[in-house]
């Protein structure tokens, strides 16, 4: 059954090419709580501190905080980017990820190829890929824009195929860095759609946003992140409504 | 349902499994090697838009260079052209192909920051692609040698084949370089520009455009530059007429091994810092 555990996860981000002493000492000075020198005196970013929960099949969880939380981190660290430097993960499902849905295109090349390097990304067989180029070809409706450099693209078209590769997958685990949407409004109905049968057909999704509507319409558990620390944990309406000052907060998170 | 089927990721930081992860990286790598071939021929292609003659540039740049050198260097080393053109030829492709190779190798993973950050791709792929694209790039030089053994009337005997091995060789040593060198370019910034200073001595150091012979005495002292032993073992065997001698043959595989064991054992403790470095 697909699950995501996390036991005290730590994830600490060095500060390499610094350089001079004053301004590192500047820096730590500065920001004393997450920015502080480990065993061998290297700069380091706390970006996730000691994380514990678990995630079970069928819950669309949302990591909910401001900017610099640490969201982002604990998507790529559940996709496998960044490996943890304290604490437990363990990922049980195939993962999809829509966290960057453009990396790894290239300008210089048409769509369609675009579509088969993707494919190639994905460690996909000649099947595979001809499906992909199929399915995405179809769904982006791009047309004979398809055999023209993504460099030539409008910025519309850009986004609907990169939607359309993305999209074209059915994971057990879906991490998502903003609800994905984009286009004109007939692009944006199909869009919405697919995108609600990639997260219906998902064991699990975790979901990065800022958007509270997202949030309630689609999610059945927040997790608000602060300074790399979870500071809350609950169902939506629970935390939502402390965040957005509906309920006071019962505690002060210290 | 079906439990025992599902992919699981697992990681725990008091019991990292460097080799295990390593090596699964590995073999991760060269399993999707057309994801490496494909990008590697993008590269290519990207690199060449727009252009005319293409790749064919790397061709035609060597043709000049084997042209002239050959014609100065043979009066000044006083050796006959007939002779000297089709080493020259040889060694100045090889040479080229390393020139051309170690400093993309140093910046051959942060150049792919951004898919390094955001794909849980195996870090070998990105080493194979900079080999496939050096790869491709040397291919476009090798019909000038056979024109340069055409012209010259010099004709390698079966000992030719010996070549293989030597490429092998060259290859894995690739391999090793691009994993090693652009991990601890990623890392430390500074020692890419000391590998293109490395590269320049090594050009006058190594003998591309001289022969071996003319140090006399002193010539076992040359088995001390990795990179002889490295062009020897494809240069002889085509042009010497002969497998360059057993010693070349050794040290060149001792090179090999200690650059391999160097770069493996980096790459095993370090691999999963790089997400962090580029």
């Amino acid at each position: 059954m697909a699950s995501i555990v996390a036991d005290n996860l730590t994830i600490e981000f060095p500060l390499y090419h610094l350089g001079a002493r004053s301004l590192k000492k500047r820096l730590l000075s500065k920001a004393a709580l997450r920015v502080r020198t480990d065993d061998s005196n290297r700069v380091v970013v706390s970006a996730l501190r000691n994380l514990n929960f678990t995630i079970q099949r069928g819950e669309r969880v949302a990591l909910v905080g401001s900017n610099g939380a640490g969201k982002t981190t604990l998507l790529r660290t559940i996709a496998g980017i960044y490996e943890p430097v304290g604490g437990e993960l363990t990922v049980a499902g195939q993962i999809g990820s829509l966290i960057d849905p453009g990396a790894g295109m290239d300008p210089d090349s048409t769509g369609r190829e675009n579509i088969r390097l993707r494919g190639l990304y994905r460690g996909m067989d000649e099947a595979g890929i001809a499906a992909l180029e199929e399915d995405a070809a179809t769904f982006s409706g791009l047309g004979e824009f398809l055999d023209v450099p993504t460099r030539g693209y409008s910025a519309g078209m850009q986004v609907r195929l990169s939607f359309a590769m993305a999209t074209a997958m059915a994971p057990q685990i879906l991490l998502m860095d903003e609800w994905f949407l984009a286009g004109d409004a007939d692009f944006m109905q199909r869009a919405e759609q697919r995108l609600a049968a990639l997260v219906n057909g998902a064991d699990i999704m975790v979901i990065a946003t800022h958007d509270f509507e997202i949030v309630r319409r689609w999610c059945t558990r927040a997790i608000r992140m602060n300074a790399g620390r979870i500071v809350a944990d609950g169902p939506v309406a629970e935390v939502l409504d402390v965040m957005q000052g509906v309920v006071p907060a019962p505690q002060p998170a210290g | 349902m079906q439990t025992a089927a599902l992919p699981t990721y697992h990681t725990d930081a008091r019991n990292p499994q460097r080799k295990a992860r390593a090596m699964a990286d590995l073999a991760a790598g060269f399993v999707s090697w057309r994801l490496a071939w494909a990008l590697a021929r993008l590269d290519m292609r990207n690199r060449y838009r727009g252009s005319v003659i293409g790749p064919f540039w790397v061709t035609l740049s060597t043709a000049i260079m084997v042209a002239g050198l050959g014609l100065l260097y043979s009066q000044l080393l006083k050796q006959d052209l007939a002779t000297y053109l089709p080493h020259l030829a040889v060694s100045l492709i090889v040479w080229n192909t390393i020139a051309a190779l170690v400093p993309d190798s140093t910046t051959c993973l942060t150049s792919a920051e951004g898919v390094i950050r955001q794909l849980p791709l195996p870090l070998t792929t990105h080493a194979l692609r900079c080999i496939f694209r050096n790869a491709f790039s040397a291919a476009h030089s090798l019909p000038l040698i056979a024109v340069v053994f055409l012209v010259t009337g010099h004709m390698p005997g079966l000992e030719a084949f010996m070549v293989i091995p030597g490429l092998l060789i060259l290859g894995v040593n690739a391999f090793a370089a691009s994993l090693f060198l652009g991990m601890i370019c990623a890392r430390f910034r500074d020692i890419g520009q000391i590998v293109t200073n490395v590269m320049q001595l090594a050009f006058f150091m190594t003998p591309v455009i001289w022969r071996a012979e003319l140090l006399g005495p002193k010539a076992p002292l040359l088995l001390l530059n990795p990179f002889y032993p490295m062009l020897e073992t494809i240069r002889a065997p085509l042009v010497e007429g002969g497998m360059g001698g057993l010693t070349v043959w050794i040290v060149a595989l001792l090179y090999t091994a200690l650059h391999c064991g160097v770069a493996l054992a980096f790459f095993i403790r370090f691999r999963s810092r790089v997400a962090f470095w580029v």
